[in-house]
């Protein structure tokens, strides 16, 4: 890399541009469909991921039905109940958040953002969508499959997903294993692109300090994900090996129905350890990018700097790294050494420092900030009121002590929902609100846009605020029915009715954003480039909305970090990154300094 | 997960290292440049596909890394001398002559083309097409060794059902071949620009890449052999007491 020190800040001239060999439509079908624009290809992947996390939406109906009204449907029995819960997390995780955050954001934001005409690699880009597309088919093929969707579970744990006791056990878990593989190559090289294009990219004066915090997520999960992606990667192969080719590398000496199977020696242990191995990380690969979009989102949206740039940036750095050596707080029960848990108890305790580090630093960005309450701003600030909250939560679970009575609990469901699950897809849906202008020249309806934020917000909180609740009574996850049981009072049953309730009028709130997103496109305000007065690179583009190459003959060159806002003496309250500083006109020109 | 560990401990300190150079200490908001001046960031020097395919090969020594750690987490080894190992999971298979040969096969494909990337710096032509075609055809052969080695293991008894050690002999060295079939179709095409008729200049990068790529699939087979042979047990050990 040729970063300069900063005792050595040159004069390296305006932008001479050479013309770039880009990729250029030659028909609709290129243009739309294999189109290699990242930001066409975006959209596709923002499509998909929001059409198969519909999917997951109605499966989430469905399993709050069951559990608020156990035995009322005919078309919910208990094999259909564990198909619902395996494949409504596994497609929020992976195949809505990841590919949202990373295919969907990334795509988008990173070019533009960087002064980019587009990514590096533009062919094997437009290719990971296509497998990404593949995978989700594959995904969706399972429910139509005989024997339904695997019900494994969203961890898929050896011996039981691939047992004949376990819905799904024929085609299910075979589709959903080849479904992940697709899904990790598909991944990579979008990965790669998105590494490679924040490394090489970049346009003048773009240092890697001057990038938007966003930029800086996107690229830290995205290596992550590169690296973690691989352990579930070798878990999906071996399990397939285990359930086609009857080999053992996770199947130990098991009886099934009175039978003794063929498997012998495998190690249900190690399947955990890769993958959680992943899964960990996995959290992290959402929250990143959420962390670095709310931070862009409120420091627009609050008129304010960032507060601490530098500290968010080394925070971000700094739980990427750390993440990878938590995994095992995932595992407390399986009969670890205790030492083991000592050590990933302790090393979970100290990931909070930066993350809590990042907390600071938002409600400081609003401290005297001149707040506008706009629909973005409500879900970031929604994202840190509900971030912090299952943060807190995460600190019980991350404790042995603490963690091994509450383990398997609705606790823990609470937790990880509140946490990785409405935390970030606040930050999506604020920053759908916040870029759709960028990307359709149109404002979103903003009633529309405010009920929606508030029925959401409420209502996620009425969902999984006594959640935590019946976790803390004892209340097991994953059972299809509680039955008659000693220990849980009858008011659970109420609470559970309150909460399906609010589950329905929360997933209903989404139709009225999906119905906001189509009807703008025609019938919304008109937006001109820059409705936030936002100073970061995509929103100086010549067109709204960018054309193919981003940026005129001339890509813009960078003078600036990417929070000037409110500037004491500036004419407006935002200085975009590609202004250069007002009346020092006399710097000599290029050539005439060392 | 011993293995796993070690090299996302190398990598980290690779990131630190790199990180250290980026200027992680600056204060962006007191530095605002003019037109004409610009804090030099100029674009890099380095080509996108190289740094494509370092990130690559870090996310490919991952992939094997895994997989040793799980070897390495699975595999028994009987330290008394002269015992026979009485698990269930224990290296069962012998170490077929032809291994060796295999092995060869790739030290050879790898020292080819090594010799193409130094044929192109002294712009020979005729020695770059030549050492491409010997890489490519010892690299063919490795893969057909490695094919016969699975039917001598199948006609012999050992099948991936059989013993976990089994399976991951059939997995380790599948997922390697794999990378070097996937590596060919690059040495291919490489190879036909050279037939085409492409100057030693437009060859530069595609050798460069399929080179580093080659040793690393050499280095990523010498480890896979290492542990499958026994070699790596005293390393293994060494692990295990490290993991308590």
């Amino acid at each position: 890399m040729s970063e300069v020190t900063a005792d050595t800040i040159g004069s390296v001239g305006p932008a001479e541009v050479a013309e770039l060999e880009l990729y250029h439509a030659h028909s609709w079908l290129t243009k739309y469909v294999f189109c290699q624009d990242a930001k066409v290809i975006a959209i596709q992947y923002s499509l998909t991921a929001m059409a198969i996390g519909l999917v997951a939406l109605v499966l989430s109906w469905l399993m709050r039905l069951q559990l608020a009204f156990p035995g009322a449907f005919s078309l919910i029995q208990s094999e259909n109940y564990y198909q619902f819960i395996t494949m409504h997390g596994m497609i929020m995780v992976i195949y809505l958040l990841t590919a949202l955050f990373l295919g969907g954001f990334g795509n988008y934001l990173i070019p533009l953002m960087l002064g980019a005409r587009d990514m590096a690699f533009p062919y094997v880009n437009m290719l990971s969508y296509w497998v990404y597309l593949l995978a989700v088919l594959i995904l969706v093929a399972s429910f139509v499959a005989p024997g339904g969707p695997t019900g494994a579970g969203w961890t898929l744990y050896p011996p039981q997903a691939i047992m004949s006791g376990t819905p799904g056990h024929e085609w299910g878990i075979i589709l959903m294993l080849a479904s992940l593989i697709m899904f990790i190559i598909g991944f990579t090289m979008g990965g790669l692109n998105y590494v490679v294009t924040v490394l090489q990219c970049r346009t003048r004066g773009m240092t890697l300090m001057r990038m938007p915090l966003t930029v800086w997520g996107i690229f830290t999960a995205t290596v992550m994900a590169l690296l973690a992606f691989p352990a579930l990667f070798v878990g999906c192969i071996m399990m397939t090996l285990d359930r086609l080719l009857g080999t053992s590398f996770f199947m130990p000496s098991v009886v099934e129905q009175g039978q003794l199977l063929n498997y012998s020696g495998g190690s249900p242990i190690l399947f955990q350890h890769l993958f959680w191995f992943f899964g960990h990380p996995e959290v992290y690969i959402v929250a990143l990018p959420a962390f670095g979009i709310v931070s862009d989102l409120i420091s627009t949206h609050a008129r304010k700097n960032i507060f601490g740039y530098r500290m968010m940036v080394w925070a971000i750095v700094g739980i990427g790294a750390l993440s990878f050596i938590v995994w095992a707080h995932h595992m407390y029960v399986s009969g670890m050494d205790p030492y083991f848990g000592f050590f990933f108890a302790t090393t979970t305790l100290i990931i909070a420092v930066p993350t809590a580090i990042k907390v600071y630093n938002w409600v400081l960005t609003l401290w005297k900030g001149d707040i506008h309450l706009t629909v973005p701003m409500l879900f970031a600030l929604g994202f840190i009121v509900t971030f912090v909250n299952g943060g807190l939560t995460g600190l019980f679970l991350g404790n042995v002590v603490v963690d091994v009575p509450l383990s398997a609990t609705l606790f823990v469901v609470a937790h990880f929902h509140m946490v990785m699950g409405v935390a970030p897809i606040f930050v999506v849906f604020g920053g759908i609100y916040h870029w759709y202008p960028k990307m359709t020249g149109r404002m979103l309806d903003d009633t529309l846009g405010r009920i929606h934020f508030w029925v959401t917000f409420l209502g996620a909180y009425a969902v999984f605020f006594p959640m935590h609740y019946l976790g803390l009574l004892g209340i097991p996850r994953r059972y299809y029915e509680l039955g008659e049981t000693a220990f849980i009072p009858p008011s659970a049953a109420s609470l559970n009715v309150f909460i399906t309730v609010a589950a329905l009028i929360v997933g209903a709130a989404q139709m009225v954003f999906l119905f906001n997103l189509v009807w703008s496109l025609s019938r919304g305000k008109e937006a001109g480039g820059n409705p936030w007065r936002a100073t970061t690179l995509e929103w100086q583009t010549p067109q709204t909305p960018p054309a193919h190459g981003n940026w005129g003959k001339e890509l813009p060159v960078v003078y600036r970090w990417a929070y000037d806002y409110s500037v004491p003496g500036a004419e407006q309250d935002f200085t975009p990154q590609n202004q250069p500083a007002p009346g020092r006109a006399t710097v000599p020109a290029l050539g005439q300094t060392a | 997960m011993i293995a796993i560990i070690l090299f996302m401990a190398v990598l980290a300190v690779f990131s630190g290292w790199w990180l250290s150079r980026q200027r992680l200490m600056a204060k962006p908001w007191l530095e605002v440049d003019s037109v004409g001046g610009v804090t030099a960031w100029v674009g890099s020097p380095v080509p996108a596909a190289k740094v494509g395919l370092g990130v690559f090969l870090a996310v490919a020594g991952c992939l094997f890394a895994l997989l040793f750690s799980a070897y390495i987490m699975r595999i028994e080894i009987d330290t008394t001398p002269g015992a026979v190992a009485t698990g269930t999971v224990l290296r069962a298979m012998p170490v077929p002559r032809l291994l060796w040969v295999n092995t060869a096969m790739l030290v050879v494909s790898s020292g080819a083309l090594q010799c193409a990337h130094v044929a192109v710096g002294r712009r020979e032509r005729d020695a770059v097409r030549d050492a491409l075609l010997i890489g490519t055809t010892s690299a063919i052969a490795f893969l057909a060794g490695q094919i016969l080695v699975w039917r001598q293991f199948v006609d012999a008894g050992y099948f991936a059902a059989g013993n976990p050690a089994n399976a991951f002999f059939y997995v380790l060295t599948g997922i390697h071949g794999m990378h070097v079939a996937a590596g060919l179709v690059a040495v291919g095409v490489t190879t036909a620009k050279v037939w085409r008729g492409a100057t030693p200049e437009r060859l530069r990068l595609s050798v460069w890449l399929c080179t580093v790529y080659w040793h690393f699939l050499l280095v990523i087979w010498l480890m896979t052999f290492a542990l499958l042979t026994g070699w790596a047990d005293n390393f293994i050990v060494i692990c295990r007491a490290l993991a308590v």
